[in-house]
């Protein structure tokens, strides 16, 4: 089931655009001039049922507001997406890390992207995956997702409950 | 590994005795003058190697007492007078015209394989010894043999131990902030003799010494960098161990003033509560609960009565101080903004905590009632705060600004002497 991505993020990167057809991708990357590792990888983005699929097309990530844990309607579509494919594909289990940007205290941080986590797992939950295939686990600010210069930008994206495929 | 080391009380020189008040710092004062002090440098008795030692205690000393913001080091070109004839003979009338009201003198010697080192601590005003002691270890102590000296002259005239010869373990952090290492590390309070204790390969975090600084409590994520179970390293056999994996995130541990059994928060299904955790029998028990809060960073009160925590349950993170024995808990922080990390000092008279507030950090301290509220210093990113076994120095993690790097950093409660703490590398989290 579970197929070996070697360089998904720089395929995530290149293929922003990626569509759901396997025949528009291989274009896509080939006109980019792609190693064959990539060309494989950006491929197997499109392979349905696949975790680049899942990352890709469905989308791995829930965005929170600054010190909140409540899921914004954006994140709730996101775990919609993710339901209705879990559901399809339930062979999965997923874990959701729970992340926070850095502008707290290790301490009360990884109890708040704990509770990010389990927000998002209840709703998947809600939306129908069975609870026995989620578990959470989180890493506060201590596993940021990119660098924080001081961009809003880079915050933000560390303020992020990810699913990741096990 | 510690080596031994011995202490004798050198006979008081008798010396002429003076009817003034004797010196000393009253440091539950709000304001004092640092105690201009002279420290002779110590003679090593014309060997060359110990000539050597001695200057290097020497420097440790007057280091320890002008860091801690007490003491006023009188310049040594001005001393009129060798540590060698200090011993014996101090010429008080000409030390008062330096305006030194301590004086320091010491001398090293060979005493088999060992380093034995005699000092005297004088008083220049009622012309009077205050203490002194020979100290006898293996030379390569000899910064431990400087730390206690200083120990014993902050002790003579505060009346408070001192912190000089004690250790720090804390969070010591490489690489770019995505894929930084963590690791425990251990070193003098001073950021000498500094030791790595866990290896990298996992990541570590929030360690706390056990009353008796013989064990570390900290949270580790496992190989897999996917358990997150509190752990106890024991230093004395080197080997550390799992406290056990449940459901729930286990975080914040702290142990008991007996060191019998560790405090802490566990986050399950969204909610963070207290538990207590009998460390022979591993038996947890809550002690808060809660349909949506998170309650973490317990900390007891020295006596063991009290405990003092964060809770969000009021909307944002405020402090609160319950019983142990059980009940609500009453929040006793009302200043603007959100706190953090409140930590019991162990004279039970201050709570030192973060706060943040409109984008600024700050470590400051309250009394357990929540009166007296006052910063300590601020900037980008502040937390963590640990005291001192005295209860005089509050140490914490300090990022100047966002590029900044992480590093330690200690002020004194009373004195407002504030400095870095040297690491080799980036470092946060300490525990004292």
């Amino acid at each position: 089931m579970r197929l070996k991505i070697t360089s998904l993020l720089a395929a995530g990167a290149l293929l922003s655009a990626c569509g759901s057809s396997t025949e528009e991708c291989v274009e896509a990357s080939g006109q980019g001039g792609l190693a064959a590792a990539e060309m494989a990888a950006a491929e197997a983005a499109c392979v349905p049922g696949s975790v680049a699929d899942f990352v890709e097309n469905v989308g791995d990530r829930v965005f929170f507001d600054f010190d909140k844990s409540a899921i914004r309607a954006d994140g709730m579509e996101t775990l919609r997406r993710q339901a209705e494919w879990l559901n399809k594909y339930p062979n999965y289990v997923v874990t959701i890390n729970g992340h926070c940007d850095k502008r707290g205290t290790v301490e009360y941080n990884l109890a708040l992207g704990a509770r990010r986590a389990e927000h998002a797992k209840k709703e998947l939950a809600a939306f129908g995956v069975d609870s026995n295939r989620i578990k959470v686990v989180s890493y506060g600010k201590n596993k940021p997702i990119v660098e924080q210069d001081g961009s809003e930008w880079a915050y933000q994206q560390n303020r992020v409950a990810i699913t990741v495929l096990d | 590994m510690m080596k031994k080391i011995f202490f004798t009380v050198l006979p008081i020189l008798s010396l002429t005795f003076s009817a003034q008040a004797e010196l000393r710092i009253d440091i539950t004062e709000g304001t004092f003058k640092p105690v201009p002090i002279a420290i002779t440098p110590f003679d090593g008795g014309g060997d060359p190697q110990l000539t050597k030692v001695a200057q290097d205690i020497t420097q440790v000393i007057m280091s320890d007492l002008e860091g801690c913001g007490l003491f006023k080091i009188v310049d040594p070109n001005a001393h009129i007078q060798s540590a060698r004839d200090v011993m014996t003979h101090p010429r008080f009338p000409d030390w008062k015209i330096l305006n030194a009201e301590a004086l320091v003198g010491g001398l090293l010697a060979r005493n088999g394989g060992n380093l034995q080192v005699d000092f005297r601590l004088f008083d220049v005003f009622t012309e009077s010894q205050l203490t002194g002691l020979s100290i006898g270890s293996d030379a390569s102590n000899w910064r431990r043999v400087a730390h206690q000296i200083a120990d014993a002259i902050y002790e003579r005239i505060t009346g408070d131990k001192g912190y000089f010869d004690t250790r720090i373990v804390y969070i010591a952090e490489s690489g770019p902030e995505v894929g930084r290492k963590y690791r425990l590390a251990i070193m003098d309070y001073d950021g000498f003799n500094h030791q790595y204790i866990s290896s990298g390969h996992t990541r570590v975090l929030t360690p706390r010494f056990s009353p008796d600084r013989t064990k570390i409590a900290y949270v580790d994520f496992g190989k897999n960098d996917k358990s997150p179970n509190l752990h106890i390293h024991d230093l004395t056999t080197g080997q550390a161990q799992s406290l056990g994996s449940v459901e729930g995130q286990r975080m914040s541990p702290r142990f008991s003033p007996n060191g019998d059994h560790i405090i802490l928060s566990s986050a399950k299904g969204g909610v963070t509560c207290l538990y207590k955790m009998d460390l022979s029998s591993r038996k947890l028990e809550k002690l808060t609960s809660s349909s949506s809060a998170i309650d973490v960073s317990p900390c007891y009160s020295p006596d063991g009565t009290k405990i003092v925590y964060i809770s969000d349950r009021g909307g944002t993170n405020q402090i609160y101080v319950r019983d142990a024995a059980g009940g609500e808990g009453t929040r006793i922080s009302f200043s603007q903004g959100r706190y953090d990390n409140p930590v019991w000092s162990p004279r039970g008279d201050l709570i030192a905590f973060t706060r943040q507030n409109a984008g600024t950090f700050y470590i400051g301290v309250m009394r357990p009632d929540g009166s007296g509220e006052r910063m300590l210093d601020s900037g980008y990113l502040l937390e963590g705060p640990t005291w001192s076994p005295n209860g005089r120095q509050i140490m914490y993690t300090c990022q100047p600004t966002s590029r900044g790097k992480v590093g330690l950093s200690a002020i004194d409660i009373v004195g407002f002497h504030k400095k870095k703490v040297n690491t080799p590398g980036e470092g946060s989290y300490p525990t004292w």
